[in-house]
């Protein structure tokens, strides 16, 4: 049975029922236990587990990332949550260099099952340091499995299937997605960590998009077709294993492709993509890939320069018909999100 | 135990880690060991004293100096000397190598090249064992410059205001790499410091392994009995450069004259006095001999073993 719940209950949902069925799994973190409990999104865990299972640490994200590795070595199944990406860069020693490392480093003889959520801000003056993906950084390096999951359904499947997977899974989560709502199983599911997935179908231009982008190329999909445009929006999900296959094989149908990443384009993901489509489809392809992201700054505090900062579905409209040699859509009356119906601030 | 079998086993355990270095040393021109060696030699006595106070089940966790922790709570050297030739049959089928040992069965978690950075896994395998009322204790070996690092402070902080049963070693030789503790401490004495916190402390400067177990069995009581991790402060002398199989008294950042005060209170020789109360010398030489054709039936074997073939590459990377 499936019923509509937002992203965030999704989240809560997963960790509830898979602490239900396995006492090993623990929930921790800055302010995991506090009133805010990161957004509501781990409520009512410290009720029903219980201080031990769910609880708050000390400001220290060096020494809890290798907390963590420790506790899964020895046979527990830790959930480690940052409400900010920017803050796990603070355990990046421990998750480069010993979590990502381990099986490999034993011959095999140990295994990391542990997730570490974190949170992507924006909006509502977030600036620099609270607004970082860095999904391209994780998904470098060899021994880490990393997700960005764009849906409640997925938010739901693939945390359980990361709380069940037995290697270190960096679970991504854009806070902006916290109030989507969709259809979502009642029993825990999974979803597999592995594959991308067509969220909106179309045969004229492929869109690869990550977290949030989905749903802005949702929008411009949605725009695009009024005109009788196809876009074929492919949710990448899973950054490392990276799913090529299911976005080559969409990008031979349309033969066109933009990359719409959260996250900057130099060194990115979006190159990643860009890469891989290339060496697959370089004679299929009737126009150069085109790549979207954040423009090539710090994210800016202010609102007028942060709009500028990040682009939007009307960048990927723009994009599309530069691509398909279309003429400008007039998207006068066209209504975009705006995150000041959601926030007031401060969030 | 018996003081007699005490006395044997610590001595089993510090000749032990002394010959398998000798014949690290032995054997290092050859060129066949490709592998960075931080050696032991010198700190036998902590290696042997605390090893011996734990139980088989406990687990411990190192730093790159580890070969006497590895050697002490396993006394297996098939595995050991094949990882440091870099062959198949290593523990990491040599993909570690002598930085990077584990033993999965034999309670060694795992050692790091990178200074501080078993401390805080230690305090989470202490977190694990408390959740799941194994009883396991579990010990992790630093040297003094890991508390230069913000994460042995993090660490320690965190099993204190969590109660978690961790055992701290520092394993100070009072040198990080080649710096002078006077270079690199704003304060008199990380023992006066870690006695503010919330757990137990104890320290000694002893090369006499005996000594050291029966301190590190009363670290661990007041473990168990004051629900707080114990930090156990042991000073020592590294015999050799920081990393190779020589001596570097001629870097000059260092006295020979301080080494060979050390070497008077040599951790093999007392613990052999020791056991001399026990047994005979004849009976000791039979001990060594049987140590010594395991040490020599290693090597052989290590050198002979194939290395892994070339697809082993990509395994184990993940589960």
């Amino acid at each position: 049975m499936s019923r509509m719940i937002s992203y965030r209950d999704a989240l809560n949902e997963a960790m509830v029922q898979e602490m239900r069925r396995d006492p090993r799994v623990f929930v921790y973190g800055i302010d995991v236990a506090d009133h805010k409990r990161i957004f509501m999104s781990s409520r009512g865990l410290v009720e029903e587990f219980g201080p031990d299972r769910c609880f708050s640490t000390p400001l220290a994200e060096d020494a809890m990332t290798g907390f963590g590795l420790g506790a899964a070595i020895a046979g527990m199944r830790p959930i480690h949550v940052h409400m900010r990406v920017d803050f796990l860069l603070l355990g990046m020693n421990q998750l480069i260099n010993m979590i990502a490392t381990h099986r490999y480093g034993s011959g095999g003889r140990f295994s990391v099952p542990m997730v570490i959520r974190a949170i992507i801000g924006r909006g509502w003056g977030q600036s620099f340091q609270h607004s970082k993906t860095l999904q391209s950084w994780f998904a470098h390096i060899p021994g880490l499995k990393v997700v960005m999951p764009s849906t409640p359904r997925d938010a739901k499947g693939m945390l359980v299937a990361a709380i069940r997977d037995d290697n270190p899974v960096i679970f991504i989560e854009h806070r902006w997605l916290y109030d989507v709502v969709g259809e979502v199983p009642e029993h825990a599911d999974e979803v597999n960590l592995d594959g991308a997935k067509v969220i909106h179908p179309g045969s004229d231009i492929t869109v690869v998009a990550t977290s949030w982008m989905n749903v802005e190329a949702v929008k411009a999909a949605e725009i695009l077709e009024k005109r009788g445009v196809g876009m074929e929006v492919v949710d990448a999900r899973s950054i490392a294993p990276f799913d090529c296959q299911t976005i080559i094989d969409s990008v031979r149908k349309t033969r066109h492709c933009i990359v719409a990443d959260n996250d900057w384009t130099h060194c990115g993901f979006s190159a990643e993509v860009a890469a891989t489509v290339y060496e697959a489809c370089m004679g299929q392809l009737r126009a150069p890939i085109r790549r979207i992201g954040f423009a090539p700054t710090p994210c800016p505090c202010t609102r007028p320069l942060e709009n500028e900062f990040y682009p939007t579905a009307v960048d990927i409209i723009r994009a599309a018909e530069e691509t398909l040699k279309l003429s400008e859509t007039d998207l006068s009356h066209e209504d975009f999100y705006s995150y000041e119906n959601k926030f007031k601030g401060p969030f | 135990m018996k003081e007699k079998e005490l006395n044997l086993s610590l001595y089993q355990k510090t000749y032990l880690i002394r010959r398998a270095e000798d014949a690290i040393r032995a054997n290092y021109a050859s060129d066949k060991m490709k592998t960075p060696m931080h050696m032991s030699a010198g700190g036998e006595a902590i290696a042997a004293g605390v090893c011996q106070a734990l139980r088989p089940q406990d687990q411990i966790l190192g730093t790159y100096r580890s070969h006497g922790i590895y050697l002490a709570k396993t006394g297996e050297t098939d595995e050991f000397f094949a990882e440091m030739y870099g062959k198949a049959t290593g523990m990491a089928k040599g993909k570690g190598g002598s930085m990077h040992l584990t033993a999965a069965d034999g309670g060694l978690i795992c050692t790091s090249a990178i200074v501080g950075t078993t401390i805080p896994v230690a305090v989470g395998a202490a977190y694990a064992n408390k959740m799941q009322k194994t009883g396991k204790v579990v010990a992790v070996f630093f040297g003094d410059g890991a508390v230069d690092e913000g994460v042995f402070w993090e660490s320690l902080n965190s099993a204190c205001v969590m109660k978690l049963p961790v055992l701290f070693v520092c394993e100070d030789n009072g040198f990080a790499v080649h710096i002078p503790a006077e270079q690199r401490h704003g304060y008199k004495s990380i023992v006066e410091i870690v006695k503010h916190f919330n757990c137990n402390v104890f320290s000694a400067e002893t090369t006499d392994p005996e000594a050291i177990c029966k301190l590190t069995l009363q670290a661990i009581e007041a473990m168990g009995r004051t629900q707080r991790p114990s930090f156990l402060h042991l000073t020592y002398y590294r015999y050799l450069e920081h990393v190779g199989i020589n001596e570097d008294f001629d870097a000059g950042y260092r006295d020979r004259a301080e080494y060979e005060k050390w070497r008077k209170a040599d951790p093999v020789v007392l613990q052999r006095k020791n056991l001399a109360n026990w047994l005979s010398d004849e009976e000791i030489k039979a001990v060594e001999r049987t140590i010594d054709d395991q040490i020599e039936g290693s090597v052989r074997r290590a050198n002979e073993a194939p290395f892994s073939r070339p697809q082993a590459l990509y395994e184990d990377v993940l589960a």
